[in-house]
Formats: C-alpha cells, structure tokens, sequence
C-alpha cells in the first residue's frame, strides 16, 4: 500500500501538478511568481488553429471510426461468441487500437506515400494522380485517413460488450407484436445503444485528441495539432522560457479530454444500467 | 431465428468484413510490397538482414539496442506493475474497503492525461531519477508503469471480483499462513489469467511506445525505428511490419489462454 502510494504520487500527482502549476508560473528569468500570461498564450492565432485543427481532426476520425467500428461490432456479435473469426477481429483489433505510432506512420507512407504502393499502382494501370490536388496526406483528410486505422478497431473493442448485452429475445418479442426489423432497430436496439454509442464515441474523440506517435513520425514540418505545439514548445531552442507556455498548452488538452471522459462516464452509467 | 434473416445477416457480415479487411490489410501488404522493392522486380534482401541478428547488430547498432531496451522495459514493467499493484489491490479489498473508489480514480487517472502531457510534467522528476539512479533508457519503466496502470487495474479487477478473496485469505490466516504465503500461494493462483492478461496488455503497449521515450530522450523500439526510417526506410518498415505481426500473434494467443481456464472452470 505504502509503496503504490508513494510511487504513484511521484510519478503522477507531481507530474500533474508540475502542469498545473507550471501554466500558471512565471519564467524564472522574469523573477517568477505566478501569472496569467502562459494562459493568455494560448489565445495565439497559432495556438488557437492548432487547437481548432486537433478538434475537426479527433471528431471527424472519430465520427467514421465510430460508425464504421460499429459496423465492423455488429458483424462480429453476430457471428459465433467463441469463434474463429471474432477471437482473429478482436486480437487484430487490440493490437492495432494500441500499436499505431510510428509503424502506422510508415504503413501509410509504403501505401499512398508519394512512392507508396497504392499511388503507384494508381498511376501506372489507371493513370490517375492521387495528389493531384497537392499532397493532403499529411493535411486534415489525409491524417483523418490515417487515424481512422486505429480508431475502428478501438471502437470495436469498447462497443463490443454494449453488443452483446443485447439479447435476442428482445428482438423476438418485438417480432411477436408484429415489429418489423426496422421498427426494432428504431424503437428498440437504437435507443439501447445510443448512449454506449455516444459513449465511446467520445472515447474515440478523447483517444485521437491525444494521439501524438502518429503525427508526429508522419508530419515532419510545422506543427498543425495540439501535441506537436507541445513538442515544439518542449525541444524549442530558438524560443526560450516557451516551457511554461508548453504547460499551458498541456493544461489546456487536459481540460479539454477531462470534460469529454467526464461526458463518458455519465454516458457508461446509464448504458450499464440498461445494458448490464 | 428465421433462416431469411440469417441469410441477410451472413451476407451483412461479409459485406463488412471484406470492404474493412481491404482497408486493414492494405497497409500491410503495402509494407511488405515496399520492403522486397527491388530496382528490376523483387528481393528477399531486407529479410535477410532481418533474420540476422548478428548483421543487425553491426549495421543498424541503435535498432538493436532498441529492441533490446524495448523488451527489458516491458519485462520490467509487467514485474513492477504486478508487484506494486496487486498487494495494493488485495489489502484494499481484505482491509481498507473505503479506499477502493480513490483507488479506483487514481489507477484510472492515466486515461484523461494524454501521453504527451504527462512527458511535460515528468521532466523534472526525470531530472531527479537522472541525478540518483542515472539516466539509462531503463529508467523509463517508472513513466511506463503509470501508463498501463488503467488497463491492468481494470483486468485484475476483473480477476479479484471472480474470487472470494475474504474467505480465501481467512481460511489460509486460520490455517496459520502469514501475509506472503497468502498473496504468492493463495490468490496469485487463483487469479493467474488476469495476471496473464495485465502482464501481455502492458507488454503490448510498452512494445509499441513513443510519446515519452522520443520527448525524454531515451531509446527504445519505436524511437529506434522512427530514426532509422530516416536513413533506411525499408529496413525500418520492415520492423514495423515485424512488430505489428509479432504483438497480433502475442494477443491472438491469449486469446486462447484466456477460453481454456474459462471452459476448465466451466467443467
């Protein structure tokens, strides 16, 4: 007990309140004390594009990914519990929800990177240019793109149980009383699983916000999401004293994924009720 | 169930798995097209390389001691997250009740601090891990351990509500075992696929790390390869590749482990 205590509190209450502090603390080169002013930087045209960009980017992957990955969840409950094929989708999915960074970075350079195989594949047979509108692989569509290959499987993982809390006598009482599928789909399992839906839904939204392996060994230059502005505030060298503004940045992406886990768990409570 | 509605059901599901499997596996095979390129036609020459270690050594030293640190991370970290976590979780179940919500909340906390936010805050504590145990990539098990806290807590959960650790614990203390024997020979066995599970979960997500080795500077797998994609893209494409398929054997194995002490249970 005492050992888990004090390791815990040295490896994440301090780090937690170095953050917290930090965006309020001064430079030292200023004499310290706190202020307001890291806060204020976030107000920066810069940081404030970064911020709107990691939000359309995480709600637009996570938007396909959640129906997509439901999809993909349905098809694989209502194939046998025990299975061959549901025990290959749901190992295939934990490796790939969790493994992204910078092998997904590479898989996507060797598939539609400027030499990569379905680009040239593309022009040779069909000659048509997939860049031809300028390379949007590492702009919003591209990155959605490649966010969308571990956001699916996470969504599989997470609204999975939800599925398979569904029971098929609800579906044959529906029937009984003449329900058509449609009916039950509208009147019966989509109100049941809209909240567990919602649910990871945010849960995707909060996983992609906090993405950084991925973006970070694709896009080399600039700095268009949250956690690059973080690292460039971190390794910066050109800007000195930019450490607590990166603090400020940091406090501001907790804000920001707190409120949605938050959102989360009041969802998950009312699907467990519903649903357990 | 009607047989139309299965029909319909079965032509759904292949629908769904044929159209998302393209998706999935198209990378892949896109990884493995671009390391056999080869200026006329293909060549295994990548693979070659890769299947010796020797050659990796002498070529691509930061690779190899990548993957060295990489599997001494995750080895250390599954060991430490066992040791501090599972005593922890016993004792507040058996002693001290009223602390499983906080427990609970802070073991979950990892969850709502992104990666990247935690690597700010870690730096200066790194300084003081630097100043008294040095600064060896080894060091980043602490940082690891607090990273997979939320997913090993959940599966050891899991695993402690299967049992009746009161009872169990009563009856080898009334028996005369003393707190040791009662956690290494009581409940560590009774709740070995959940210790599995939070082992092989923690070793996954410490294989496939980033964020914070690459911002603290230390060398792990995936740093290592981030660099080498700079130099030597086939080569690192090709350990990416590796990696992706060995962590998907590693879990599609488990899943296995998991069903035989279910079934045995169930019997």
């Amino acid at each position: 007990m005492v050992p888990f205590g004090a390791y815990v509190v040295v490896f994440l209450i301090i780090p937690t309140l170095v953050v917290v502090i930090g965006a309020f603390g001064a430079n030292p080169e200023d004499g310290g004390g706190a202020t307001l002013e890291n806060i204020k930087a976030l107000g920066n045209r810069q940081v404030v594009d970064a911020f709107v960009f990691s939000v359309s980017l995480s709600a637009g992957s996570a938007l396909i990914g959640a129906v997509l990955g439901a999809l993909l969840a349905y098809a694989v409950a209502t194939a046998k519990p025990d299975g061959m094929l549901r025990r290959l989708v749901t190992s295939a999915c934990a490796v790939l929800a969790q493994f992204g960074g910078v092998t997904l970075a590479f898989a996507f350079y060797a598939t539609i990177g400027l030499t990569g195989f379905v680009t040239v594949y593309l022009a040779d047979h069909y000659d048509v240019n997939i860049f031809s509108g300028g390379v949007w692989l590492f702009e919003l569509p591209g990155l959605t793109l490649v966010y969308t290959y571990f956001q699916i499987p996470l969504m599989v993982i997470v609204f999975l149980p939800a599925l398979d809390g569904i029971r098929p006598q609800w579906r044959e009482a529906a029937e009984s009383l003449g329900g058509s599928t449609w009916q039950y789909w509208r009147l019966v399992g989509g109100p049941l699983l809209a909240p567990a839906f919602l649910g990871s839904t945010l849960l995707l939204f909060a996983n992609a916000f906090s993405a950084y392996a991925t973006a970070a060994a694709l896009v080399s230059q600039g700095a268009p999401i949250v956690p690059l502005q973080i690292r460039n505030a971190l390794t910066s060298e050109v800007l000195l004293g930019q450490e607590n503004v990166g603090k400020a940045l940091a406090l501001g992406m907790v804000v920001v994924v707190a409120v949605v886990m938050w959102l989360y768990a009041l969802l998950q409570r009312r699907t467990s009720r519903w649903l357990g | 169930m009607n047989a139309a509605r299965r029909r319909k059901q079965r032509l759904f599901r292949w629908t769904v798995l044929v159209v998302l499997g393209v998706f999935f596996l198209l990378p892949l095979y896109a990884m493995l097209e671009f390391t056999t390129r080869a200026p006329d036609g293909r060549t295994a020459e990548v693979w070659k390389t890769l299947l010796d270690w020797r050659q990796i050594q002498e070529d691509y030293p930061d690779l190899s001691a990548g993957v060295v640190y990489s599997l001494e991370q995750a080895a250390l970290t599954a060991l430490l997250m066992l040791v501090l976590l599972v005593p922890t979780m016993v004792w507040v179940r058996l002693r001290l009740p009223w602390l499983r919500r906080p427990l609970e909340f802070l073991c979950l906390l990892p969850l709502t601090i992104p990666a990247i936010v935690l690597v700010v805050g870690l730096a200066p504590v790194y300084a003081w891990v630097t100043y008294f145990v040095g600064g060896s990539s080894l060091t980043l098990t602490f940082a690891y351990v607090v990273l997979v806290l939320p997913f090993a807590y959940r599966a050891l959960d899991a695993g402690l509500s299967a049992i009746d650790v009161k009872t169990l614990s009563e009856a080898a203390r009334s028996l005369g075992a003393g707190w040791g024997t009662v956690l290494w020979r009581v409940v560590l066995p009774n709740i070995r696929s959940a210790v599995l599970s939070a082992a092989f979960l923690s070793v996954a997500l410490v294989l496939g790390e980033f964020t914070i080795a690459s911002l603290l500077n230390r060398e792990n797998l995936q740093v290592a390869i981030n660099l080498l994609g700079k130099s030597s893209a086939t080569i690192s494409v090709a350990v990416s590749l590796v990696s992706l398929v060995l962590a998907f054997v590693l879990l599609f194995a488990l899943s296995f482990v998991g069903r035989r002490r279910r079934s045995k249970e169930a019997s």
